[in-house]
């Protein structure tokens, strides 16, 4: 091979046209194996560079606001303060696919586990001959079983298409265990030459697709309870203000905007530290929150016991100027939150369910603050007094209990996990001055639904709306499965006003 | 005393406040006013509030060459608030109560659609700054957006050809300009051949926030062996969380790439895009578009912003191009009078601030390149393919059925806005 060519290759990557530059990449790929990973590594991510001047290659290498350019073929390191002189090595959707599949060549071989099987899942989507002549040199070496089979699964499709009868009926064979999209995909391209094997194909496909339902049901559950637990979430902090002291709080929605703008100036005040950030917004937003909330209380909200239509009308009037608020000092754009390492990215199950890891912490998440809530309100003084005011609140008075101040710490309570429930959302959704609106009318479905005044109905109820919707969903369309859950829900309450959990007697918790 | 002094004070205050009335009126005797009916509050505020300031903007710059006609230019702001009926009530205050001679605003189909009615019955000027569905052509507004056939095909295409996509997903909010939109995508995939079962169409309300299910489906219908694209009309706000659970669920932009007609820098600046790198928009503007008028433009907006992160986008290139046209046009009338600034605004060119000129056409639309981008994790995009040539915005699609055979000409003779070349007739109609 002529190594002027190769070069000359090297240097098309510095053209401006996209297909001149694939072209180059294939060559390469073909010609200068594992000697061109690293560069191709640095193009992917986006650190291949060239000099303007000469069109010379370069990796970018940055730390701390400082830039190291390392020439590719030898010759003098450059280290500057910014990138002047250096031009991006540009890519689009095509190269990068390109790449990949040139890179996952090469990382069959590599020492960390999880890129071996990043590379054969790579190559999955592809199949070639090259491929499969690479995957039967390395296979038998290939300790973890994971990676193996992916492996087998790719021969398999590689056998189905040029191997002789009895390769075929054992590819089936191997393919019929496989999850792996190819892998159906590479049955229903099959062609089979007799009627056994047409059979056999048949029977393998249909074994696939009753699996990959099974998974699917599974995901819909696993969707419906993270919906259901953002929905609880939202509603909890409601359960304590409307059902247990009975004030309609229009405001709860702006709360929880509190709670989610408190977790974006956390991050603001801590760049470096973004993973500790969302656990120490936790309680921030519950304070801001819950401080926020009993200013309302103090103010509005004291002076409107007992007058349920004022209450509303006033705390909507509230919630309004908690928006224009948060839009003059934020501005109206939305915020940014990030979500943090550990909460990105899905925990794979197998090749067809996969569950997200954010929604997951948010599930888990949900159910703590619910316990903790619970063990607050059963086993604490103030639980205690709150409970015996929401029964009789002369009563109470008579036996000592201050319930202004209750008055104001309960709701200063609600409010407060509102707070927390906006730092769930601010790591889900968009963080902006509509925030609360969006939440406000489901939260209020949610306590009516699962029984005013019940904490355990809150709970229930959010779940199973969670569940519903999402089996609805994939059947009606996303607007639809909304409408008709409203419409199962007028109609539930039609049979039954209390909700699921209707209060018994007069206790606010029983 | 000091109550001798109060009263001092107060006198003063009020004869302040009556000299600066008076100024005020005198002032107003010698300028043109232009209105800006953006919503600076509610839902659309997020995207709205940039086109005011810029807006703003382009009224203090021409006012420091001299304003237009010898008088200068003032701006009357007014807030719709996000409410559509109130967007028609603004309008009419604009025009009969505060005499403005232009109206730059509205965003959403739904706010233009409400003021329509007024602007004809008035017979003012409204210039229409964002990407809309056509089937639509009134004398009095000038939409300087771009209609589906100068950014939703062009992007089609470039999938098809580019990227060899086989199989369609056609995503948006549930209003009109998506359900408008995907009816000609669909006529229009179909007519190349695409079948029926290779389309998948998908709509969600407003600010859908739970996107788990739908992005779950779209990976099931992209993993059937063909190449599969999503082409998103997901509106503004929705846009992050849906984002977010493409990046959670592992589907990157060499698997099922995205392309949005409502994702631009502004969107993005509110989103963390390193998951996002490689998913796509197509606009006829993006900031990183590299030409001095570009150059020039950003600066001077991140100068009067005072904000040196601000981004720019394609609604307020929209502006840009239109407040220059008006500017053109009127300089080219003589006069601010409405009905005259509109027959001389058609065939007017200016600059556009990807290098080029864009013209005012007859039929009230505007030419302009259309530009593919793809986002960069810094948030930007980068220009991946663009139109050979400027195209030339059609108000009547010519992939739907009804609207093939009408076409809109502002210029006598015909003057009408929808013309049936088969039957000869305009319907009078303009909407």
């Amino acid at each position: 091979m002529d190594p002027s060519a190769l070069q000359e290759a090297w240097k098309a990557l510095t053209q401006k046209s996209y297909s001149k530059k694939e072209k180059a990449i294939e060559f390469i790929a073909r010609h200068d194996g594992a000697d061109a990973y690293p560069a191709m590594k640095a193009m992917l991510d986006g650190k291949l560079y060239f000099s303007i001047r000469d069109r010379t290659l370069f990796i970018l290498n940055e730390e701390n606001g400082h830039y190291t350019f390392t020439p590719l073929s030898g010759g003098q390191v450059v280290s500057q303060q910014t990138r002047r002189g250096f031009k991006k090595v540009k890519i689009n959707n095509r190269l990068r696919t390109r790449l990949r599949q040139a890179l996952a060549l090469q990382q069959l071989r590599h020492d960390d586990r999880d890129l071996r099987l990043a590379a054969v899942q790579e190559l999955l989507k592809n199949p070639d001959t090259r491929a499969a002549r690479l995957i039967r040199n390395v296979i038998e070496r290939e300790p973890d079983a994971a990676v193996r089979t992916a492996m087998q699964t790719l021969l398999a499709i590689m056998q189905l298409e040029d191997g002789d009868e009895s390769a075929q009926r054992q590819a089936i064979d191997e393919l019929a265990g496989s999850l792996n999209p190819s892998a159906l995909n590479a049955l229903k391209a099959y062609r089979p030459p007799d009627e056994a094997l047409k059979n056999l194909a048949a029977a393998a496909i249909r074994k696939i697709n009753h699996r990959r339902e099974l998974y699917a049901h599974a995901e819909t559950v696993f969707f419906g309870l993270s919906l259901g637990s953002v929905l609880a979430l939202a509603a909890i902090g409601l359960a304590i203000t409307f059902g247990v002291m009975g004030v309609i709080n229009m405001a709860h929605g702006e709360l929880i905007m509190i709670g989610a703008y408190t977790t974006y100036v956390i991050q603001l005040l801590m760049p470096e530290h973004i993973g500790i950030s969302v656990i120490v917004a936790i309680p921030a937003a519950f304070v801001v929150s819950g401080l926020v909330g009993m200013v309302i209380e103090l103010s509005v909200i004291r002076h409107l016991y007992g007058r349920p239509l004022e209450t509303l009308l006033a705390t909507f009037g509230v919630s309004l100027v908690l928006q224009q608020t948060v839009r003059s000092i934020f501005s109206p754009l939305n915020r940014s939150v990030e979500t943090p390492q550990w909460m990105s990215g899905a925990f794979p199950v197998n090749e067809v369910l996969a569950l997200t890891w954010n929604r997951f912490y948010i599930i888990i998440f949900c159910l703590t603050v619910f316990v903790a809530l619970i063990l607050v309100m059963k086993k604490t003084l103030l639980g205690l007094q709150v409970r015996a005011v929401s029964q009789n609140r002369l009563m109470a008075r008579a036996m000592g209990v201050r319930s202004k101040w209750v008055d104001a710490l309960t709701f200063g309570l609600g409010s407060g996990i509102a707070g927390m429930a906006g730092v769930a959302l601010s790591l889900l959704t968009n963080v902006g001055p509509n925030l609360g609106q969006s939440y406000i009318i489901d939260s209020f479905m949610v306590v009516v639904f699962g029984g005013v005044g019940n904490l355990w109905g809150t709970l229930v109820a959010g779940m199973s709306l969670g569940i519903i919707n999402k089996l609805l969903e994939p059947w009606a369309g996303a607007v639809l499965a909304k409408i008709l859950v409203l419409v199962f829900i007028i109609l539930f309450i039609q049979k039954r006003p209390t909700g699921l959990f209707p209060q018994r007697g007069r206790a606010a918790e029983d | 005393m000091t109550k001798t002094r109060f009263k001092n004070l107060a006198m003063a205050l009020v004869i302040t406040a009556v000299s600066f009335a008076a100024a005020g009126l005198a002032r107003a005797e010698e300028t043109i006013k232009v209105g800006i009916l953006h919503s600076l509050s509610g839902t659309m505020a997020i995207s709205e509030t940039t086109l005011k300031d810029t807006m703003l903007m382009l009224i203090d710059e021409q006012n420091k060459k001299g304003g237009l006609l010898g008088k200068k230019l003032e701006a009357v702001v007014v807030d719709p608030a996000s409410n559509w009926p109130l967007f028609a009530e603004k309008a009419r205050e604009l025009i009969t109560k505060d005499h403005v001679v232009v109206t730059f605003g509205c965003w959403t189909s739904v706010s233009r659609k409400s003021v329509l009615p007024v602007f004809e019955e008035l017979n003012g000027i409204l210039f229409y700054p964002v990407q809309y569905e056509g089937e639509e052509s009134s004398k009095n507004v000038f939409y300087t957006g771009a209609a589906p056939n100068q950014q939703a095909i062009p992007a089609v295409d470039y999938l098809m050809n580019e990227l060899g996509v086989k199989r369609w997903v056609l995503a948006g909010t549930d209003y009109v300009y998506p359900r408008t939109t995907n009816k000609i995508l669909k006529a229009y995939l179909i007519a190349k051949g695409v079948k029926e079962s290779d389309i998948m169409i998908n709509y969600t309300p407003f600010g859908h926030s739970d996107w788990q299910s739908i992005v779950s489906e779209i990976k099931k219908f992209g993993s059937a062996g063909k190449k599969t694209a999503v082409v998103s009309t997901i509106n503004g706000d929705a846009n992050v969380p849906f984002y977010k659970e493409l990046g959670n669920q592992g589907i990157s932009a060499e698997d099922i790439p995205v392309v949005a007609f409502s994702v631009g820098e502004e969107e993005l600046s509110g989103l963390d895009t390193k998951p996002l790198v490689g998913h796509l928009a197509a606009w006829n503007y993006f900031m990183s578009v590299e030409s001095d008028e570009n150059d020039r433009f950003i600066r001077a907006w991140k100068k009067y912003i005072k904000d040196d992160k601000r981004v720019t986008n394609d609604p307020m290139e929209a502006h840009y191009i239109g407040f220059n046209m008006w500017v053109k046009a009127v300089e080219k009338a003589g006069t601010t009078d409405p009905a005259a600034v509109q027959e001389a605004l058609i065939g007017v060119a200016v600059p556009n601030l990807s290098g080029g000129y864009s013209a005012m056409m007859p039929n009230h639309h505007i030419t302009k390149p259309v530009l593919i981008g793809e986002i960069q994790d810094n948030g930007q995009f980068d220009i991946v393919w663009e139109t050979p040539g400027l195209v030339a915005g059609d108000a009547w699609s010519d992939y739907l059925p009804g609207s093939r055979d009408l076409i809109s000409d502002w210029r006598a003779p015909l003057s009408c806005g929808n013309y049936n070349v088969k039957t000869k007739k305009c319907s009078g109609q303009n909407y």
